[in-house]
């Protein structure tokens, strides 16, 4: 490529005014049609941190979507069924809001998971997801909780493909759900996945993030309150190592009244060119008196060599609020608690992995499914033998 | 018995004008079932004396011999020190977040005795201790030091020191921040735990308060990195009437009086 044709694109109109932020996160497109969004170049706002040379086949419509091996284990009551897409959008589940997702929706049919009202589900609905080789997969998953039911559920994610997400989770009124989507890719894998989360009104939701393979993986995952009440906990878990790049976004959008939201992700990075993002934003309308939100993002650089950007971004629009806040904390490997440890008997190695383990604890201890936090650790303590090796 | 044997130790720290000595020549034996008080103005190494023995990476040991039972200490990285029986009790704890105390003893406890102890003993042994404390059960579940209150901090130290038995445990101004009831219940927890493995104890401190309910069977006074003068309990009788100020204004005492 000459260097005329390179700085050509760079000057051009177009690309002048994608660098240009948004006014407001209110203001960025949503839509069902792929052709509404240029294929990224990597200088838009929220695309500037994601590799995009690398997930051209992610960004096409074009061809033939394959699928994964699927294993769906619903408990009593659940049901599982393949509506139209039609059908779908007229239901009114949020828009995809970048290319990506737009592509995910794309197919005939979408998979809708149904939770029945007032069911309270003793085990979780599990939905395994296992990729055999690197083709590209579209999926748009709906999972709808009915008012007053319980239930947790569980995705995994594992094997390798090319793969672009739709998840929508929409929860009825006081409804209480958990959802965990857990992202164990082998290390070729691509995974781009928008999850959306609509909280009924006095709903609690959590949603759980918890990515620990795949060669990219960029989820967005944003929250909106179909009515006042509501409570939304988004929650993450990412470990990082040489080659990996793991991208978090959440965008909490309060235009319901005396509603709350709290976010809390934890990282880990270790090796050369382990890259890690995590962008958080909150978006507090005017309507949305009494909202209360909190975001937390906190990264623990294990070697040198890893990169860890953590944005968090608070849009608030009413002052009638009870609080609003947010952290970010990126460091080093604490020597003074390793020091405390070793003082007490304990190698350096099982002192690393207690105070690493310790870090994810409080995240992975909420959980709520035994099965799921005691796989998490295993996979940390891997991690770190293999960060030792 | 054991014997913890401190010869000519000189300790530095690096600072930005290069390093500094804080220590400048320190000899010390100390055998199981002692108590030995140091004490000595802000400043002048009493901390750096426990840290260096605990085997901490800020703190460089230019020449001297630190040695245990004949084994050199100073060649053991921190983890085997604590092994070999050395114990620090911390003036300023460590939070661990997301680590419990129960998790945390037991770790401890694990590597220090090579095995896992049995479990019903185990719990029985932990919960005696803290109740000897004033500890609240609820205190093995909350994470190491993490919203801890001064007192805490120090009670969780005392605890460690009774359910690990080291052979020697130094206790950097375990009686700083305590109120007198604190204090007390601190006092007896040490006490408690050197007359049940005969543990020496290097008790660090500025104040002659702890004294009173620990009783040393020497004294050593620290002035700049040196001992400037010791005796038995009678010199913390002495310091506690008239401070440490004829060691400040008195030039260089510590050349003659340590000899």
């Amino acid at each position: 490529m000459s260097l005329l044709a390179d700085s050509g694109p760079k000057a051009h109109t177009h690309s002048a005014d994608t660098l240009v932020p948004d006014q407001s996160r209110a203001e960025r497109i949503r839509s069902w049609q792929v052709s509404d969004f240029e294929v990224p170049t990597g200088r838009e706002e929220d695309w500037r941190f994601t590799p995009v040379g690398e997930l051209t086949d992610l960004f096409s419509d074009a061809g033939d979507s394959s699928s994964l091996a699927v294993t769906h284990e619903l408990p009593e009551g659940v049901t599982r069924s393949t509506v139209s897409a039609d059908e779908v959008r007229a239901a009114g589940v949020p828009l995809p809001s970048d290319r990506a997702a737009a592509v995910a929706a794309s197919g005939d049919s979408v998979v809708v998971i149904d939770v029945p009202a007032e069911a309270e589900l003793t085990e979780p609905v599990r939905i395994r997801l296992d990729g055999a080789t690197r083709e590209t997969v579209r999926s748009h998953h709906v999972v709808r909780v009915g008012a007053f039911a319980k239930a947790t559920v569980v995705v995994e994610h594992s094997g390798t493909t090319d793969y672009t997400e739709l998840l929508s989770v929409i929860s009825g009124d006081s409804s209480q759900l958990t959802i965990v989507s857990l992202q164990d890719w082998a290390d070729d894998a691509h995974h781009l996945g928008q999850h959306d989360v609509v909280v009924g009104r006095d709903a609690s939701v959590r949603h759980i993030a918890i990515t620990i393979g795949g060669g990219i993986v960029r989820l967005n995952t944003n929250a909106t309150y179909a009515g006042p009440g509501g409570s939304f906990e988004g929650l993450g878990v990412y470990f990082a190592d040489a080659g990996q790049h793991l991208e978090h976004r959440l965008f909490v959008d309060h235009e319901a009244p005396h509603c709350t939201s709290n976010v809390e992700y934890k990282g880990a990075l270790q090796g050369e060119t382990a890259h890690t993002v995590w962008v958080g934003d909150v978006l507090i309308r005017a309507a949305a008196e009494g909202t209360e939100t909190y975001e937390l993002n906190r990264n623990l650089v294990l070697t040198d060599g890893a990169r860890a950007d953590s944005v968090p971004n608070l849009e608030i629009e009413t002052g009638e609020i009870i609080g609003a806040g947010h952290a970010s904390t990126t460091g080093r490997f604490d020597d003074q608690q390793l020091f405390y440890l070793q003082s007490r008997g304990v190698p350096e190695d099982e002192a690393r992995r207690l105070v690493v383990r310790g870090f994810f604890n409080s995240i992975v201890q909420r959980v709520g499914d035994p099965e799921i936090s005691e796989r998490i650790m295993a996979a940390i303590d891997v991690e770190l033998e293999g960060g030792a090796a | 018995m054991a014997t913890l044997e401190i010869t000519d130790l000189h300790v530095s720290v690096s600072t930005e004008d290069g390093p500094k000595e804080i220590l400048k020549g320190v000899t010390l034996t100390i055998n199981s079932g002692e108590t030995h008080a140091i004490m000595g103005p802000n400043g002048s190494g009493k901390s750096t004396l426990a840290y260096s023995i605990a085997g901490h990476p800020k703190y460089t040991v230019t020449s001297g011999t630190v040695t245990l039972d004949g084994e050199d200490v100073l060649a053991m990285s921190v983890d085997e020190r604590a092994r070999a029986g050395l114990f620090l009790a911390m003036q300023y704890p460590v939070e661990v977040p997301g680590v419990t105390v129960s998790n945390f003893l037991r770790t401890a406890k694990t590597a220090i005795d090579g095995e896992a102890p049995k479990l019903r003993h185990w719990v029985k042994d932990v919960r005696n201790a803290m109740d000897e404390l004033r500890m609240d059960p609820a205190f093995a579940e909350r994470n190491v030091n993490e919203g801890f209150s001064g007192g805490e901090k120090k009670r969780h130290e005392i605890l460690q020191m009774e359910l690990l038995k080291p052979k020697f445990a130094i206790l950097d101004e375990t009686d700083s921040g305590l109120d007198v009831d604190a204090l007390r219940v601190v006092s007896e927890g040490v006490n408690r735990a050197k007359a049940g493995t005969d543990a020496g104890v290097l008790l660090i401190t500025h104040y002659t308060r702890i004294l009173r309910y620990i009783t040393p069977d020497q004294v050593h006074v620290f002035v700049d990195g040196r001992i400037a003068e010791q005796g038995g309990a009678e010199l913390a009788d002495r310091l506690e009437a008239e401070g440490y100020d004829r060691f400040l204004t008195t030039g260089e005492p510590a050349t003659t009086a340590g000899a």
